[in-house]
């Protein structure tokens, strides 16, 4: 094995194990910098001895080992500088020695205080997710740049200021509980699924780190639905994002077109994918969560594999599904949807009656789909003129040009 | 990516009958398993039976033939498989490396990268094609 291969096969290694790595070592620690710092010092621990003495047998606890003997070095040394700095200045707060023998408690639930704190309240979303990925995804700073084509010192002062935010706020490092759990919960599944729709939404061919993101998120969501098997939201998301995902193939024509839902080869489609998504719907709902907001979506997408053909498609089950998502989660976008279902099932003139609610609403008022779907009622009730004038409206809002020209094209029928 | 991860049979998993795995082996399989599954690696994974219950079609252009199991060769039979989804052929060396021993004796781990959407390429440009002229003519599907 040449030295480069050594070499990559030990960071593998090393980023499979750095977040429990770096859970265990902020729960002792309580400074994510220095955790990470400590990390790496295994990391270079690793590829001083791994090379000559081969990996070992259970390499996370070597590392762990590792980080120890290195930071009670490294902890001691910085006491010694602190000391002198507080016998000058009394004020100066006594820097306390963590005890890093607590180590090797196994405490079982450190990464889900990682996932927690990662994705914690105090953080913006931006920041949440650069620091999720960086701390449990193992991404370094210049793959989550590449990822969100962001330039990297952008990323990199994010988690540097997340960093800060979370020393500042001293936020207690921990798994929620009670009351508190189902909110905090609610932003890390939505975390989660941000990163899973930066990769899904991306459809050039060119952008490889793109569905790399997909797969982030993927992880991420199983692990979480490992760590908290009873959680039924966290099966929700994650059947949601495997049913999604299992369309990867068919929903990108090899020019980078955008291939839509219901025009989509389901040959193509994943079938693995689709019967992990539907198992994971039914344990959400198992576990008395149908009603969630990521499971329901989750059993609207489920309509769609379970269809062989698109026109099998279950339209007034969705249209239900999306008027319980609605009264959960409400939001103009859903009820847009939910017309668009009901238009399917019960005919135009009832889902027009819907979109016209929205037509005043702020939120929609740039939104290009709005007048794309009333244009499409309009022209299916034979009301030409009108339905013109909506998709000329709808190709001026449109940001994308392979939509805006599909707009006029339709608006010149 | 995604590899599928073959056990090779042995003599032991091709006996018959077959030699159940020791309480212990199961234990540490299950414990690695799990790991897998923390990680978000493990798609799916089953044990095989022995070829003895199994069988192959064998095709000679047209014609078709049955040939009842078992089959020689052990090693060049899989027992059982896992499907991962790992970040690079690394990873999944890394995971396979610190599998349990499937077995008592010498036996193997294969990994193999299943061919990605991507790896088709111009092989699907007539489908997809057809399905862009379909576009045009549906709209409705916004809900995509």
């Amino acid at each position: 094995m040449s030295e480069a291969h050594a070499h990559r096969a030990i960071e593998t290694v090393w980023r499979l194990e750095s977040p429990r790595l770096i859970a265990a070592l902020i729960r002792v620690v309580r400074d994510i910098d220095l955790a990470e710092e400590l990390a790496q010092d295994a990391l270079v621990a690793a590829l001083e001895h791994w090379p000559a003495e081969g990996v070992p047998d259970n390499p996370g606890a070597w590392l762990m080992t590792a980080a120890k003997r290195r930071g009670i070095d490294q902890l001691r040394r910085r006491q010694l500088i602190e000391r002198k700095h507080a016998a000058m200045d009394p004020e100066d707060e006594a820097f306390v020695m963590p005890n890093l023998e607590a180590l090797d408690d196994d405490i079982g639930d450190d990464l889900l205080r990682l996932i927690f704190t990662a994705c914690h309240p105090a953080l913006s979303a931006e920041a949440q997710i650069a620091l999720t990925l960086r701390l449990l995804g193992g991404l370094t700073t210049e793959e989550i740049a590449r990822a969100f084509l962001t330039p990297e010192p952008t990323i990199a002062q994010r988690i540097v200021r997340a960093k800060r935010t979370l020393a500042r706020a001293n936020i207690a490092y921990e798994v929620p509980r009670g009351d508190e759990l189902g909110k905090r919960l609610a932003a890390v599944l939505g975390v989660i699924y941000l990163i899973f729709n930066e990769g899904y939404a991306a459809t050039s061919g060119g952008d490889w780190m793109r569905p790399a993101l997909c797969e982030e998120a993927l992880r991420l969501g199983r692990t979480l639905a490992a760590l908290m098997p009873r959680e039924p939201e966290a099966h929700g998301l994650l059947a949601l994002m495997e049913i999604q995902a299992s369309r990867q193939r068919a929903r990108t024509a090899p020019d980078g077109a955008p291939v839509l839902l219901m025009v989509q080869n389901r040959a193509l489609w994943d079938p693995l994918l689709i019967h992990r998504g539907l198992a994971g719907l039914e344990r959400a709902q198992q576990l008395g969560g149908a009603g969630g907001p990521y499971a329901l979506q989750a059993a609207i997408a489920a309509c769609h594999a379970r269809a062989a053909r698109a026109e099998d498609t279950d339209w007034k089950r969705i249209a239900a599904l999306y008027a319980r998502l609605a009264q959960a989660t409400p939001s103009p976008v859903v009820e847009l949807n939910r017309a668009v279902a009901v238009g399917m099932a019960d005919g135009p003139a009832a889902a027009l009656a819907l979109v016209d609610a929205l037509r005043d609403e702020p939120a929609l008022s740039r939104y290009h789909l709005l007048p794309a779907v009333r244009g499409d009622l309009l022209e299916k009730l034979g009301r030409t003129d009108e339905a013109r004038a909506e998709f000329t409206r709808a190709a001026g809002l449109a940001g994308n040009e392979r939509e805006r020209r599909l707009m006029l094209e339709r608006a010149a029928k | 990516m995604r590899c599928m991860v073959m056990v090779r049979a042995t003599a032991e998993s091709e006996a018959s009958p077959p030699a159940m795995p020791s309480q212990r082996r199961l234990a540490e399989m299950n414990r690695f398993n799990e790991e897998l599954m923390q990680a978000g690696v493990l798609l799916a994974g089953e044990g095989l039976r022995p070829s003895a219950a199994g069988a192959r079609v064998r095709f000679a252009g047209d014609r078709r033939s049955v040939i009842d199991g078992p089959f020689a060769e052990a090693k060049e039979l899989i027992a059982g498989f896992w499907l991962w989804q790992v970040r690079s052929m690394d990873e999944a060396l890394a995971w396979a490396q610190r599998c349990p021993p499937p077995f008592d004796g010498e036996c193997e781990i294969e990994i193999r990268p299943l061919f990605e959407a991507e790896d088709f390429g111009e092989a699907l440009t007539p489908e997809v094609r057809a399905s862009e002229e379909r576009i045009r003519a549906a709209l409705a599907s916004k809900s995509a």
